[in-house]
């Protein structure tokens, strides 16, 4: 019962509050304990599987590979729970500025059928259903980013929508492409058959199919463009989810792949991804070095830091897998905090234009403060989370003798720390502009806009100084991502995995 | 949009006849062509009749309710249809529970029946949204 809880939940409250239709206080109420149950589910399975168990479950009863597989190893377990640390968060944030409007408009059972998806792609266990779960996730993430119904806002969605579509349309292709030649979708089974496939040039050029259509959704080199054009328009909240979550389900879907079904021709991937890494690291942070919009800023940074999400399948070690799964944690967290950050900033000084803000370090101190943490965190300094997240990747990219790579993620992290103190420079210290006004704040304004804030920095806060437990788990994730054989076990069955590995 | 009294007096009845046939559809598809997916569509081709004859808001108080609440209804009964699997010995979700009915030959009813129930009320309210938009922009 409890695998199934990561969809069910965000599934019975989408339902819930569009039933609600003119109920918003009953749709907020819902809302918010809906993701709170999310985040807890996340959590208990993460304590189920925290020693490397795989819960497996076969919907309808179905023998697989044939049936519909839900699969949650520790990998999707610590996605879960950080998807619902997000949705958490968005969710009190969503109770702020803006949110009579954009209640009345669908935002609660769009953004938990987007939950919906999210968190079945993290729970998919074959690869057509993985399919299946983006579409939702799109479906609804088309929803979200028109929401105001501006025309900037469709201006975005339509280079989103086009581009989205395209990706998806490779990734079916490919998944026709994979069922003809393998016979199968199911992962395990997936697994199990690959490295004895005939063709194997076939199943590479399905593998970078895969990779274009994934690509395409993580943001990598060079299929990112239409990240900085959608981001920017949306409303605060659903900025600050897409930002946390909807990039790194594609980030998962390839480190699930390409582990699981490409792994045993890491040789040929392995380049390939060390070469889109380090470009998209340096294009990212390029972009938003040349930027004076926070959301564009930030837009860009996070294309620059799937780059360092990359490097992880890039050279396929153990430490490096861990330094992957550590990172995605770290960033999710702090990169939708950012953006969260940001909303406040408008909210504060009226405009998200760096030119026109200014002296909030005298008109918000607390602001200012809880800004520090994640922008600090994402540039790479002692002692926060992404200092740890960039000391992993860039030690295991020196383990494993990319030095190349490394240096490349090193020259990043510093470009990063210039955009944060332009940040920093422009909208906090430097003399607020003469002329602003700014509607006062109410009380439950201020609540709903902190609260998150601050949760979210003592995370932030937390994984940096005691960084060992989040670590460990990282660790055993990513060993469980290599262990293919303990995967095909747990899903078909421990005798076919038996025969897989005597023959 | 001016049409034809032909259309205008059988839109109606082409209601209740596409009803009454998608639910043939939806019942037939247990075990031959047919199911939820399609008895929705015809279903909502009713639906697009009316609207067609009568206009978007005349067939959006047909329905009575309105049709994005149709899909909320259609899923949660889908997902609903679910839960008796937890209590069965998989324990899985939506593994299906059967009971067999003896009405002189045997009559196999089980909760996919519940689930295509669902996925029909859920075509029906997305299908007749999207065709009342449609429609109501024309006019």
């Amino acid at each position: 019962m409890l695998i199934v809880a990561p969809f069910l939940i965000p599934l019975l409250a989408a339902i819930a509050t569009a039933l609600l239709r003119s109920h918003l206080g009953a749709q907020r109420t819902i809302g918010v304990a809906a993701s709170a149950a999310l985040l807890a589910s996340g959590l208990a399975l993460a304590a189920r599987t925290s020693d490397g168990a795989i819960l497996v479950s076969a919907m309808g009863g179905w023998a697989l590979p044939f049936g519909i597989a839900i699969v949650v190893d520790l990998f999707s377990a610590i996605m879960i729970s950080i998807a619902g640390l997000m949705a958490l968060a968005v969710s009190i944030y969503a109770l702020g500025p803006g949110a009579g409007r954009r209640d009345r408009a669908g935002f609660q059972p769009l953004f938990h059928a987007l939950m919906f998806g999210v968190c079945g792609a993290f729970c998919a266990g074959d690869i057509f259903n993985l399919y299946v779960w983006f579409e939702v996730m799109l479906i609804a993430s088309f929803g979200l980013l028109v929401l105001d119904r501006t025309r900037e806002q469709i201006d975005g969605g339509v280079r989103y929508v086009v581009l989205n579509l395209i990706g998806t349309t490779i990734f079916l292709i490919a998944v026709g492409l994979l069922y003809g030649q393998l016979g199968t979708l199911n992962f395990a089974d997936l697994a199990r058959v690959a490295p004895s496939a005939e063709n194997q040039g076939l199943l590479a050029a399905i593998g970078v199919m895969l990779l274009i259509a994934f690509g395409a959704k993580a943001a990598v080199f060079p299929l990112f463009n239409w990240l900085p054009a959608a981001y920017h328009t949306a409303s605060m909240p659903v900025a600050a989810i897409f930002a946390a979550l909807l990039t790194k389900v594609g980030v998962y879907a390839i480190l699930r792949v390409f582990t699981l079904v490409f792994g045993h021709d890491a040789a040929f991937f392995g380049p390939v991804f060390g070469a889109i890494a380090a470009a998209t690291m340096v294009t990212g942070v390029l972009g938003a070095a040349m930027h004076y919009d926070v959301r564009r800023i930030l837009s860009f940074h996070i294309v620059s830091q799937i780059g360092y999400m990359i490097v992880g399948v890039a050279l396929m070690t153990p430490a490096a897998l861990a330094a992957a799964v550590l990172y995605v944690v770290h960033h999710i967290v702090v990169k939708a905090n950012l953006f969260l950050v940001a909303g406040a900033i408008r909210r504060e000084s009226g405009s998200f234009a760096l030119g026109r803000c200014g002296g909030l370090w005298c008109a918000a101190p607390v602001l200012s403060l809880l800004f520090v943490v994640p922008a600090f965190s994402l540039a790479g300094l002692p002692p926060l989370s992404g200092f740890w997240g960039k000391l992993a990747v860039i030690r295991s990219g020196f383990e494993a003798e990319a030095y190349l790579l490394a240096a490349t993620a090193l020259a990043v992290g510093v470009l990063t720390l210039y955009s944060m103190v332009k940040i920093w420079n422009e909208a906090f210290w430097k003399a607020a502009p003469v002329g602003a006004r700014v509607r006062p704040w109410t009380r439950r304004e201020r609540v709903a806009v902190y609260t998150p804030i601050a949760m979210l920095a003592c995370v932030t806060l937390t994984i940096g100084v005691w960084v060992e437990p989040f670590a460990a788990l990282a660790h055993t994730a990513a060993e469980s991502l290599l262990d293919r054989e303990a995967y095909i076990a747990a899903v078909l069955g421990a005798d076919r995995a038996l025969a897989e590995v005597a023959r | 949009m001016n049409p034809s009294p032909i259309l205008r007096l059988s839109a109606p009845m082409l209601l209740w006849l596409s009803f009454a046939v998608s639910i043939y559809v939806l019942v037939r598809g247990h075990n031959e062509p047919g199911g939820g997916f399609i008895g929705g569509l015809l279903a909502a081709a009713g639906v697009l009749f009316y609207a067609i004859a009568h206009g978007a808001a005349t067939a959006r108080a047909k329905i009575r309710l309105s049709p994005s609440v149709y899909c909320a209804i259609g899923l949660a009964i889908a997902a609903a249809s679910g839960a008796p699997g937890f209590l069965t010995a998989n324990g899985d979700y939506l593994d299906h529970v059967w009971w067999f009915v003896d009405i002189g030959s045997t009559l196999p009813l089980g909760t996919a029946l519940i689930f295509d129930l669902g996925v029909y009320v859920t075509v029906f309210g997305t299908v007749s949204a999207l065709f009342l938009a449609l429609v109501g922009e024309e006019a």
